[in-house]
């Protein structure tokens, strides 16, 4: 148990260190920052000892360690377009993006559970014909291009609800809210309604194949032999054992769409932290851009590390299993 | 097609393997129409320019944002309506599939190409080879696709054909594992000790024995491949990260006319649906193609 946590542990420090690489190695390809700096009058002096204050003399290796530390404290300098600390971008943007984002996947938990128990137990029915077909579709169209339809018809036609920004907002500390202002609840459906539906598509389909193959094990029939109802086989047996899979899927699947909310920003103009990365991606504002990065991929690998050590304590048959295959 | 069918009934000799093949895929409804979509969009990409009525880049300028021809506003010469510079909507759409097979096929053909590669090598020296290999493809795997190709586009530049290269590097881990997983189940199998004994040389076992036989799941994860690269490199054009305008990519068709949307809801809707239809064409292919090809994934 021990040594799996630690294999994991190292694994997820290695991401994060090639992810760490690959945004340093961003500022280099983005050209020599000093030639930007000082004017074009400037003297070779002046040049070199600019780029000594900078530390850009140094070696590659001790440019990115300096870089690496001063990440891991959470400074990644000044935004090269509004000139302030990225640090304090972030903090602005990220309640805006998680807000967002937890409130897609309770949507596509809580629709997607329920649709694939159904879509699973009434096999035949017309209406689960219709949620596989309408599933199918979902998973093959472009999420802006849900968020453009919804737009088109809940804010252009109907002109139910507002089709860009957050609505008012109310600042607790440094955290702001939509949640407590009616404009700001309102702003929120479309954009969750979008981030949520490749999910919810995916858990429906999920829960429905789970079931289908949970159905047709022996402690099923014997439920059924000793004469239980369908309600206790179907709610009690059948889908507390589908739910380790989807509680995996569904972990993983947070990080996936805290990075899909790019799109969904982009489409929504919602002032989350997508939409200001596409911006930094745009003007080539590297600062943002590496710190972005750098901060999803720790988002992410702490994501499937808690998923992967929950995994572990939920499911005994897997310790096994993980065992064997572990060489 | 009756004459076709019954040599196989009538003389009770079991059907070829193609013919097995074709009989299992075509037992699927959803299958077959999403071969015929397929065969139609190579069409419409191979015969662009015969087929589509104007030039895609061509703006009349005097019919700027007209409506679909069955609109009272629409006139028959710009069947799906023209955009906000007056270039015919349907033609750009045609020629527009020919961008989005293009980068289905480069982009699928660099990832299984070097998948394979990476894949066979991994799975067939095993050890400190096979460690490095799929560590690298672990790290690929940790982060969503989407963000991974952005970064890469952010790296190389804004363009289609670094988006190519961010979709195929996005899909690269799939291919690898799978090509992986296949070699080590059959490298273990008679067929192969016995080329082996019989001299067969590591290039050979590699590519001539073992590949043939590990082709089925790489031929359905390279047809669903193909509708998620056109699904990102969409996602791509609409961030203003893939194809620059004027060409006729349907995400940035999409992007750049999405202030007309309240106005001219037609220049938004027809590349969707050209986007939707594509996508949806290959899953049902892919989806097919899995039942077909290999029952034990079927579920």
């Amino acid at each position: 148990m021990f040594a799996f946590i630690l294999r994991r542990v190292l694994q997820s420090a290695i991401v994060l260190a090639v992810v760490a690489l690959i945004a340093f190695a961003l500022f280099n390809f983005t050209g020599d920052p000093v030639t930007f700096m000082v004017g074009q009058d400037a003297t070779a002096e002046e040049k070199a000892k600019l780029r000594a204050d900078l530390g850009l003399d140094q070696s590659f290796y001790v440019q990115f360690a300096h870089f690496l530390g001063n990440a891991v404290t959470g400074d990644f300098g000044r935004s090269l377009r509004q000139s302030r600390k990225v640090s304090d971008l972030f903090k602005e943007r990220l309640p805006a993006t998680l807000e967002l984002s937890f409130v897609a996947a309770a949507l596509a938990l809580v629709i997607g559970i329920p649709a694939g128990v159904y879509t699973a137990l009434k096999r035949n029915t017309l209406t689960a014909h219709f949620l596989l077909a309408a599933s199918l579709i979902g998973v093959s169209l472009p999420t802006f291009l849900i968020g453009i339809l919804l737009i088109l018809f809940f804010a252009v036609y109907l002109g139910w609800l507002p089709s860009f920004g957050r609505g008012d907002t109310v600042a607790l500390g440094w955290w702001t809210t939509g949640f407590l202002t009616a404009s700001g609840l309102k702003a929120l459906i479309l954009p969750a309604i979008t981030l949520s539906l490749f999910q919810m598509t995916l858990i429906m389909r999920l829960v429905r194949a789970e079931m289908l193959e949970v159905l047709r094990t022996d402690y099923i029939k014997f439920a059924r032999a000793r004469g239980l109802t369908d309600r206790a086989i179907h709610f009690g047996h059948a889908l507390k054992n589908t739910l380790v899979p989807v509680i995996t899927i569904t972990g993983l699947q947070l990080g996936a769409i805290i990075a899909f909310a790019i799109i969904t920003e982009t489409v929504f103009q919602w002032p989350g932290m997508g939409l200001l990365f596409i911006q930094a991606v745009n003007f080539a504002d590297v600062p943002v851009m590496a710190a972005y990065l750098c901060f999803i991929a720790l988002i992410f690998v702490l994501i499937n590390l808690i998923v992967d050590l929950m995994y572990y304590a939920v499911d005994p048959r897997l310790r096994v299993e993980r065992l064997a295959t572990a060489q | 097609m009756p004459e076709l069918a019954t040599p196989a009934v009538g003389t009770g000799a079991p059907p070829g393997r193609l013919g097995e093949f074709w009989r299992s895929y075509a037992q699927s409804r959803g299958a077959l129409i999403g071969l015929a979509l397929v065969v139609l969009l190579v069409l419409l990409a191979l015969f662009a320019d015969i087929v589509s009525p104007h030039p895609p880049n061509e703006q009349y300028r005097e019919f700027t944002l007209t409506p679909p021809a069955w609109d009272p506003g629409g006139t028959s010469q710009f069947l799906l309506g023209t955009d906000p510079v007056g270039r015919d909507i349907l033609s750009r759409l045609i020629h527009g599939t020919r961008l989005s097979l293009l980068i289905g096929v480069i982009s699928v053909a660099i990832s299984l190409g070097l998948g394979i590669v990476l894949g066979l090598v991994a799975g067939f020296f095993r050890g400190l080879t096979e460690t490095i290999i799929m560590r690298v493809m672990d790290v690929m795997l940790a982060l969503p696709s989407l963000l991974l190709a952005i970064a890469v586009v952010a790296i190389l530049g804004p363009g289609l054909i670094n988006a190519m290269y961010a979709i195929a590097i996005v899909l690269l881990p799939h291919y690898v594992r799978l090509t992986r997983a296949a070699v080590i189940a059959e490298a273990g199998r008679e067929y192969v000790t016995s080329s082996r004994i019989a001299g067969a040389g590591v290039l050979r076992l590699m590519f001539n024995t073992i590949l043939p036989n590990c082709a089925a799941p790489l031929i359905v994860q390279a047809t669903l491949g193909f509708s998620n690269a056109i699904l990102d490199a969409a996602a791509l054009g609409f961030l203003g990260l893939g194809a620059q305008p004027p060409t006729p990519e349907w995400g940035s068709m999409l992007s750049s006319a999405l202030e007309f949307i309240q106005r001219a809801p037609w220049v938004v809707t027809f590349p969707g649906l050209a986007i939707l239809i594509t996508v949806l064409a290959f899953n049902l292919m892919g989806d097919g193609l899995r039942d077909a090809l290999d029952p034990r994934l079927k579920r």
